[in-house]
């Protein structure tokens, strides 16, 4: 235990923390909003979140800024950011409707039991990232940094530098726009409606399927604007990539009470905090089980996360 | 539709099979077991006239030790027949099954090496009833609190647990030496006839003997299980929950028992697989090979011990057979490597178009047609 680590650098581990969290959180989305009207876990999610890692560095070198690339100027970093951002998002949530329409939807029209929801989730799962890891010999995938990291201003000593600025902000755009989009949009009052009840839901002429598509769809862009957060933050992917922090962002969404989007927000970046504590507190190679054992301690105690668990309760 | 057309042929073998005498039918099962262990044997295949070696097409495999694959079979085979015991019998889906395997394998490791930290240097027939009671109180561990709420916390509890175990025997410089690993296991016991030990480092033939006869016990245990007061119980609860509790079944207890049950299966197969590795290290207990398991009872038929032993040797014999016959035709195709992502497809396929597996387990397969006939008049719901 070592305590100096923590109290010295408390403010950084904060900060840090927070970027992290804030990209557990976005990918935890995904997870709460398919939850949310599916009682699905799906695990295919981490992958989802793969695709847009790979693709939004793959536009990148496209571009023309591979491994050796200097930084580019603003004007460029923009477009190339910009670029990016739109090609990830669409390529994880083209990848998110496909597992929808391949695996799940004849499964739903053959009245499956849930064991076989989860089967094929995990084979899914499986599926995305072999074919990738097959497709890139299994070696991780590199790229320049795009935006050197500059300290803007100190925080209790902690500096905070632009990507992560960056990071944190995009992530709270994102949030206040899918939180504002299910409040008060049509269609986010069609969400809600089946996640209350489905079947009262369709009676009511709420199109389910439509809907259903609708929630893999907005699990995916989220899940793409986490992936381009990862690769502007870690300059790094692999095909496994999606495995571990998919397990930690679900452990997010039920620490903040799965089908519940702002305590999707809140358990991401609590778990990004409480991880990089933990990981001052004991040791680096420590952090990756502390998500594990949150998610089984909060399952002893708390099973409904901290903020409740329904996607249909939830209104402005 | 499927299920009717199924019923037809298998149930014509099925009632064969079940008019026949008694004296036949155990006279068959004992050949067939004979045949099991005289598999590995060399001068077998010379007898039937194509010996290893010759260009023959034969279900033995060219590219690696045909014992060692075999052994590496009924290691999957016997992890199948365990994890069937918890997906196809009781209804829960553990994702995390080769953590206990890895558990088994490190426990038996830790205590009998003389390279491990604990300095114990027990005899490895001592350290296996300790790795069985091990998995099998973590079972109980991880599944008390999971086990309370609804299913699908367990799939992914169960997931982080075996990755969890990975990346601590990884990480772990200290106890599990990391990627280095626990060299020096000892095999288990027992002389020759001529002297020698009985259980060596070339020969892998005794090794499979000794998981078949592991097989043969399991088996006849988890049958005796799956016929009697627990069985029953376990399919009220697959079935469904709600009822089952209604009429008495402490399901709770009885989902614990199946989850303990699967775990010390997986305990045991990870002993003896660490007795004959005489080394295990972080990178053996991969989740994939949890996958593969799972695929295995799948694509056999959960809920049937047939449909199990059969969906695990095909998982891992069948990629092996292929690689040999890669060579034959002339191609270099190592099936192995695709080995995840041909079972993920088929697992996906599987649970779509015959979710009741292979060898399907009569009663499963009714509970399957049955939901499909309830969804029948969804299907002509115009906004479809």
């Amino acid at each position: 235990m070592n305590f100096d680590e923590l109290f010295g650098n408390f403010p950084a581990l904060t900060i840090t923390g927070l970027e992290q969290g804030a990209i557990y959180a976005l990918i935890a989305l995904g997870y709460t909003l398919v939850y949310g009207v599916l009682r699905l876990i799906n695990f295919a999610h981490s992958e989802v979140f793969m695709v847009g890692t790979f693709t939004a560095m793959w536009t990148w070198q496209a571009l023309g800024y591979d491994q050796n690339a200097a930084a580019p100027s603003l004007g460029p970093l923009i477009l190339a950011l910009i670029a990016g951002l739109v090609v990830a998002m669409a390529a994880s949530a083209l990848t998110a409707v496909t597992v929808e329409l391949v695996a799940y939807r004849p499964l739903r029209r053959r009245n499956a039991p849930p064991l076989a929801f989860l089967i094929t989730a995990i084979g899914a799962s499986f599926v995305l990232a072999e074919s990738f890891g097959i497709g890139t010999r299994r070696a991780p995938f590199g790229q320049a940094d795009l935006i050197p990291s500059k300290t803007v201003f100190t925080l209790f000593g902690a500096e905070v530098t632009n990507k992560q600025l960056l990071i944190l902000g995009v992530t709270l755009v994102m949030m206040v726009a899918l939180d504002q989009f299910v409040n008060r949009s049509r269609l986010g009052r069609g969400i809600r409606a089946v996640a209350q009840d489905a079947d009262t839901a369709a009676l009511m002429g709420v199109n389910k399927n439509r809907v259903i598509l609708l929630v893999f769809v907005l699990g995916g862009l989220m899940a793409g604007v986490g992936a381009l957060l990862w690769d502007i933050r870690f300059n790094y992917t692999k095909f496994n990539v999606g495995f571990l922090i998919g397990l930690k962002a679900f452990a997010a969404a039920v620490l903040g009470g799965i089908g519940n989007l702002r305590g999707a927000l809140l358990g991401g970046l609590l778990l990004g905090v409480v991880e990089n504590y933990a990981s001052g507190l004991f040791g680096g190679e420590w952090k990756d089980f502390t998500g594990f054992v949150l998610l089984i301690v909060l399952l002893m105690f708390r099973p409904t996360g901290l903020l409740g668990e329904s996607l249909g309760r939830a209104r402005a | 539709m499927t299920a009717t057309v199924d019923k037809k042929r298998t149930a014509g073998f099925r009632s064969r099979w079940a008019a026949m005498p008694k004296q036949v039918r155990w006279a068959a099962i004992a050949a067939l077991i004979v045949l099991l262990y005289i598999l590995p044997n060399k001068w077998f295949y010379e007898y039937l006239g194509f010996p290893i070696g010759s260009d023959y097409f034969a279900f033995y495999t060219t590219r690696s030790d045909f014992a060692g694959v075999l052994f590496d079979t009924a290691v999957f085979v016997l992890l199948a027949v365990g994890l069937n015991v918890v997906v196809g019998f009781a209804g829960l889906l553990d994702l995390g099954y080769f953590g206990f395997y890895a558990l088994g394998a490190y426990t038996v490791a830790l205590l009998t090496s003389p390279e491990s930290r604990f300095g114990t240097n027990w005899p490895w027939l001592a350290a296996v009833p300790l790795a069985v009671m091990v998995a099998m109180v973590s079972g109980v561990i991880l599944g008390g609190p999971t086990l309370r709420l609804r299913g699908d916390y367990l799939a992914i509890v169960t997931l982080g647990f075996a990755e969890m175990i990975r990346l601590y025997a990884a990480r772990n410089e200290g106890v599990l030496q990391g990627q280095r690993g626990i060299p020096a296991i000892p095999h288990p016991p027992g002389t020759g006839s001529d002297g020698k030990p009985l259980f060596g480092v070339v020969d892998a033939r005794p090794y499979y003997w000794l998981m078949l006869t592991l097989i043969l016990i399991v088996l006849l245990l988890v049958r005796n299980l799956a016929n009697s007061r627990v069985g029953r119980a376990w399919v009220a609860i697959r079935e469904d929950e709600d009822a089952a509790e209604i009429m008495g079944v402490p399901t709770f207890k009885y989902k614990l028992w199946a989850f303990a049950i699967g775990a010390a299966v997986a305990g045991l197969t990870g002993a003896v697989f660490a007795g004959k590795q005489t080394f295990i290290n972080s990178d053996q207990f991969v989740l994939e090979s949890s996958i593969l398991v799972l695929a295995a009872v799948i694509l056999g038929g959960a809920g049937n011990i047939k449909g199990a032993i059969v969906g695990g040797a095909v998982t891992w014999y069948l990629p092996e057979w292929l690689r040999g016959i890669g060579d034959l035709l002339g191609v270099e195709f190592d099936a192995a490597e695709y080995r995840i992502l041909v079972f993920g497809l088929v697992v996906i396929v599987m649970m779509i178009f015959r979710p009741q597996g292979l060898v399907p387990n009569r009663r499963r397969a009714a509970e399957f047609a049955d939901r499909r006939k309830e969804a029948v008049p969804q299907e002509t719901v115009p906004n479809e």
